[in-house]
């Protein structure tokens, strides 16, 4: 009896203490975003960790040399072929976020400001390409810029070329039309989102101190559409640097990204290290640029004032 | 009874704003009703009604933000027709005070300037005479996100001001601010229009607000004018019950007309007996009948034995109390309504308990004709 008087307290003081626990904010933050935690850490956390180990080891034959090297990325960095692919898969992806953001911000700005009652249809709208496979997708840019293709026939029917043109396909103008194409609603969708948080008075407010509509546009909207347009030319460039679907099938022999080469090295040339050491390369090199993206459109944005 | 304009700074006459026959329609609704008003140079004018009556569809058209359906509206002589926002000689203080957040203090008071590409300092000379016309000095460099509802509220001020306009447009400026911030910047936008001298156009819904500032008021009801006069005249002559109610409590009493003639009116009243009282300007004859009305605090309460020459016997039957005041309603025999009755509390009106029978004094003039 007074064994059980004693032992009650601290029992139920542990528990209130347990309750406290489970009730703090912090505790159920983790207990919330603790599966999507422990998925990230197990997909992605561990395989880039594996990579980055793998890029200092070296290839012999089929073994694995497990002593520290850096000749990986002495090949990464100096052999010409690495860095013409590097560099020619920062143009593509560097070119593809520019044409789609500028190409993107008209659509957006035009259905935030113009949609009226129907803005939830024209963005409906915009996602139905996405019902379709992205193979679908390309395979058909395919035939509309194949030496056969739509373009072709077009062109000559009017009479405009007398030949089927090539320039057309298999090169790296025909991955930048494909993945344009391919990433403008990841574009347009920031953009809006930012459009639809102007407050339409402060643009009423640029007219009424004197400034017309072009004016009021650069010096308001656009400026305060900035983080959209940032967000919008980092979701397309940080994916399109490593795509290898694209150039494979519409890029040719001109068209290659840095990305077949790694998977060439991981695949048929089975040179694991090296094929690590491309794609660390690759991803310190995406991080600088996407930095620098976001600061050059911060300047931009003070410019503006 | 003549205008009294509040101010001391002589007004010219000569008209700002002429609005002729406005008209603006959405469909069939009718936000503005074929209104006409003229607004005269240098003065503090004030468009006071209740949400939807259409006293910002009006601003918004004098700003260039809205057009009419028909009508027209000119500023300082020159029509406005087919002339944008932005190249209209008035700004607008927005309700919302529309801050730019990217922009700091000074940018913001200097937005409307850079267009204008000033030379030698000019420029920020200005914005800091603007800055130290709003009592703002020294805050230039804050980022708007960083200043307080009144102090957005200067900004804002300070930005059109600093723009030269010939009529400042205020949208509610004062209606985001608690009530002490709101009355003292009343005192201080009243001050800053005089010592301008701007014309100044305000909406406001505010009935105090715009007698306290004001040299004249527009009531609006429902897309049209009720009436146009000095905040005096409109709080002591309202043409109508309408008005009468919007601006204050009234006391309105059924009465028979005995006798019309030019100026003036006969009535019969069953609380208050046969009454004179003056015609209203468009008085409208509707039979026989008519409605006087009287403000609560034209009713003061007769202590002990004292007598007036114009009185009324009844009963309290509800007292709340005001703090500096008590609203009595007080039962007359032969009204259908009782009388409510604000008497402040010096004299212990405070005190009085409900069921007391009082007698109340009153002036005739203050009983005041006027339209159903």
């Amino acid at each position: 009896m007074t064994a059980a008087a004693e032992g009650s307290p601290p029992l139920r003081m542990t528990r209130a203490r347990r309750n406290a626990l489970l009730q703090s904010e912090p505790v159920q933050g983790l207990a919330l975003i603790s599966p999507t935690l422990v998925y990230a850490l197990i997909l992605l956390v561990l395989p880039i960790l594996v990579v980055i180990a793998h890029s200092f080891w070296t290839q012999h034959y089929l073994t694995i040399d497990r002593s520290f090297t850096l000749e990986n990325y002495r090949i990464a960095l100096t052999e010409p072929i690495y860095r013409d692919l590097l560099w020619r898969s920062l143009y593509i992806s560097l070119t593809v976020s520019l044409l789609t953001v500028l190409l993107a911000y008209p659509i957006a700005y035009f259905i935030s400001f113009h949609g009226g009652r129907h803005k939830s249809l024209w963005l409906f709208l915009i996602t139905i390409p996405f019902w379709t496979s992205y193979l679908l997708r390309v395979m058909s840019w395919k035939v509309i810029l194949g030496y056969n293709g739509v373009l072709n026939s077009g062109l000559m029917g009017l009479g405009i070329i007398d030949e089927p043109s090539t320039a057309l396909l298999y090169n790296s103008s025909a991955v930048i039309i494909t993945l344009t194409h391919a990433w403008a609603a990841f574009a347009i969708l920031p953009i809006f989102v930012s459009l639809e948080k102007v407050d339409r008075t402060l643009v009423e407010a640029a007219k009424d101190l004197g400034d017309g509509p072009l004016r009021s546009f650069l010096r308001v909207t656009l400026p305060l559409s900035a983080p959209g347009v940032i967000s919008a030319a980092l979701i397309v460039m940080i994916p399109t640097v490593g795509d290898y679907v694209t150039p494979k099938l519409v890029g040719g022999k001109d068209g290659v990204m840095i990305a077949n080469a790694i998977q060439a090295q991981f695949g048929k040339a089975s040179n694991w290290p090296l094929g690590a050491a491309l794609s660390v390369t690759t991803m310190v090199i995406v991080t600088l640029m996407a930095g620098a993206t976001v600061l050059v459109i911060r300047a931009l944005q003070r410019l503006a004032r | 009874m003549p205008e009294q304009p509040q101010s001391d700074r002589p007004q010219s006459d000569r008209p700002m704003i002429e609005i002729r026959n406005v008209t603006r329609s959405y469909g069939a609704f009718k936000a503005l009703d074929d209104a006409s008003l003229t607004i005269k140079e240098g003065e503090f004018f004030s468009l006071l009604g209740p949400s939807g009556c259409g006293k910002t569809t009006l601003l918004r058209m004098i700003a260039g933000f809205d057009n009419p359906t028909s009508g027209s509206i000119s500023v300082g002589g020159q029509p406005m027709e087919g002339i944008p926002a932005n190249r209209r000689p008035t700004n607008m203080v927005f309700q919302s005070y529309a801050i730019f957040p990217h922009l700091n203090v000074e940018q913001n008071v200097a937005y409307g300037l850079k267009r204008l590409k000033l030379q030698g300092g000019e420029e920020k000379r200005r914005v800091e005479e603007a800055l130290a016309q709003v009592s703002l000095t020294g805050l230039g460099k804050r980022l708007a996100t960083e200043l307080s509802g009144g102090q957005r509220q200067r900004v804002a001020l300070a930005r059109a001001l600093v723009m030269r306009p010939k009529v400042l447009l205020l949208d509610e400026p004062l209606s985001a601010l608690d009530k002490k911030l709101r009355e003292q910047m009343q005192v201080e936008l009243r001050r800053l229009q005089q010592a301008v001298g701007i014309t100044f156009v305000l909406v406001t819904h505010d009935q105090y607000e715009a007698l306290a500032m004001s040299d004249r008021i527009a009531v609006m009801f429902g897309g049209r004018i009720a009436q146009v006069a000095s905040p005096k005249e409109i709080y002591q002559r309202p043409v109508n019950r309408q008005v009468a109610d919007f601006l204050g409590g009234m006391n309105f009493v059924k009465a028979e007309i005995v006798e019309e003639n030019g100026a003036s009116l006969v009535v019969d009243t069953l609380g208050f007996g046969r009454v004179k009282t003056d015609k209203p300007k468009a008085f409208v004859r509707n039979g026989g009948a008519a409605t006087l009305g009287i403000r609560p605090e034209r009713l003061r309460v007769l202590w002990d034995n004292a007598t007036a020459r114009f009185e009324v016997a009844g009963k309290v039957v509800e007292r709340h109390y005001f703090g500096e005041i008590t609203h009595l309603i007080v039962e007359i025999p032969g009204l259908e309504k009782p009388l409510s009755v604000t008497e402040t509390n010096d004299f212990g009106a405070d005190d009085i308990p409900v069921g007391t029978s009082i007698r109340l004094a009153y002036d005739p003039e203050a009983l005041v004709a006027m339209a159903d």
